[in-house]
């Protein structure tokens, strides 16, 4: 057996430990999933394959290897509104406080990194024209960046599964904004237009968008303190005064970069740049 | 507080019971439309959701949906289908009608508990 292929009951291991850490549910036929995910932590922890990672996981319940193997299996997870909680502070006093801010220009940029399949960009725009009909006459442009090109694509077409339009999507906007496209669903073209997709690697040398919000959720969790530290930096060089930094909930920039304050919004992971 | 499940699968019935039951509900559960109608007149105000499939006999969803928002008082109840009626025409006669939130089938627990959060319920 090579060191990346998994059998089932490995598979049924790895399903049963995402499940219960994160509630994602990962649908047979994710195998070849699991198996590149977790190749790099295999290595890492030096042992010779995937099915031995599994064998060491069940040896050590508890451990902190098992929390790099879920945020291994989670990375890329998004959703329509993911995190209820984030888009209420966003309606209720994130974007109030932006449109204050910059009614003399009326131009709100936004940046959406990390973006994966776009369904966190188009969130904001559905959001936007729902509840923000004064934005009509302001330009808002959304940037909406990732690293992998296949996401982007997947996110330049708009058509997603009944399983990713099931999971947390209001149906009151799905009825007005998708479509049927035979199995899946196509959102509206006057929301995907309202998004730029760009590929754009954090840790690489290309410039970040400049912006009056930033969302960055649930990434900074995969590099080390000194990455974290460089990307806090360019985003604090990208975000405008007064503008705001949205990190996941249990992330914070405040250790490692000065030029950021706490928003009490949400959960938490809401800064404000000073 | 309650939750009314509505499905004439009992096997439906106790999947998306044991879900909501999860959640901090005490489940309730009816057969078809009709017998829906009877739990909310006889339960009121404590059943916070109903949570109904479309395709069932005697009443289906869609009537019941119809039928409880027509009764004053139950303004307040909140309504999510729960169908395999994955057309969007389904979707917006379902809204129109007085549905709050639709999941197609299939679905997991996932999906569910999305749903039931953007009706405001969080788990415990």
């Amino acid at each position: 057996m090579s060191a990346t292929a998994i059998t089932p009951a490995e598979f049924g291991y790895i399903k049963g430990l995402v499940r219960e850490r994160s509630a994602i549910v990962l649908d047979e036929g994710k195998e070849y999933l699991v198996s590149s995910r977790l190749a790099p932590i295999a290595r890492q922890e030096g042992v010779a394959s995937v099915g031995e990672l599994v064998n060491r996981l069940r040896s050590r319940p508890g451990s902190t290897l098992h929390h790099a193997v879920v945020e291994a299996m989670t990375t890329n997870e998004t959703s329509f509104f993911r995190d209820p909680a984030v888009f209420d502070g966003l309606r209720k006093e994130i974007l109030p406080d932006l449109i204050r801010s910059r009614a003399a220009t009326r131009h709100l940029d936004i940046w959406s990194a990390a973006a994966s399949t776009g369904q966190e960009a188009y969130s904001l725009v559905m959001m936007m024209k729902e509840h923000f009909p004064e934005l009509a006459g302001w330009r808002t442009p959304i940037v909406a960046t990732d690293l992998n090109e296949q996401v982007l694509a997947k996110a330049r077409a708009g058509r997603y599964t009944q399983f990713e339009v099931n999971r947390g999507l209001p149906a009151p906007l799905m009825s007005r904004w998708f479509s049927r496209a035979g199995a899946e669903w196509q959102l509206d073209r006057e929301i995907l237009n309202a998004v730029q997709l760009r590929p754009l690697n954090l840790i690489g040398t290309a410039r970040y968008p400049q912006a009056d919000l930033i969302l960055l959720r649930n990434v900074l969790i995969y590099f080390d303190t000194e990455t974290k530290r460089q990307i806090l930096s360019r985003v604090r060089e990208a975000l405008r005064p007064g503008g705001y930094l949205l990190l996941g909930a249990s992330e914070s920039p405040l250790l490692l970069q000065s030029g950021f304050e706490r928003a009490d919004i949400g959960r938490g992971g809401c800064f404000r740049a000073v | 507080m309650h939750a009314l499940v509505v499905d004439d699968s009992r096997v439906m019935r106790r999947v998306v019971g044991r879900i909501v039951s999860t959640l901090g509900f005490d489940v309730l559960e009816a057969g078809n439309g009709r017998e829906a109608l009877e739990q909310v007149a006889a339960h009121g105000d404590a059943i916070w959701v109903a949570l109904v499939d479309w395709n069932m006999p005697e009443m289906d969803g869609l009537e019941f949906v119809r039928r409880v928002r027509a009764v004053p008082g139950n303004e307040d109840l909140l309504v999510m289908m729960v169908t395999a009626q994955t057309g969007a025409e389904e979707m917006r006669a379902a809204l129109d009608a007085g549905a709050d939130e639709y999941l197609m089938k299939p679905f997991n627990e996932e999906h569910l508990r999305a749903k039931l959060a953007l009706l405001g319920v969080e788990a415990a």
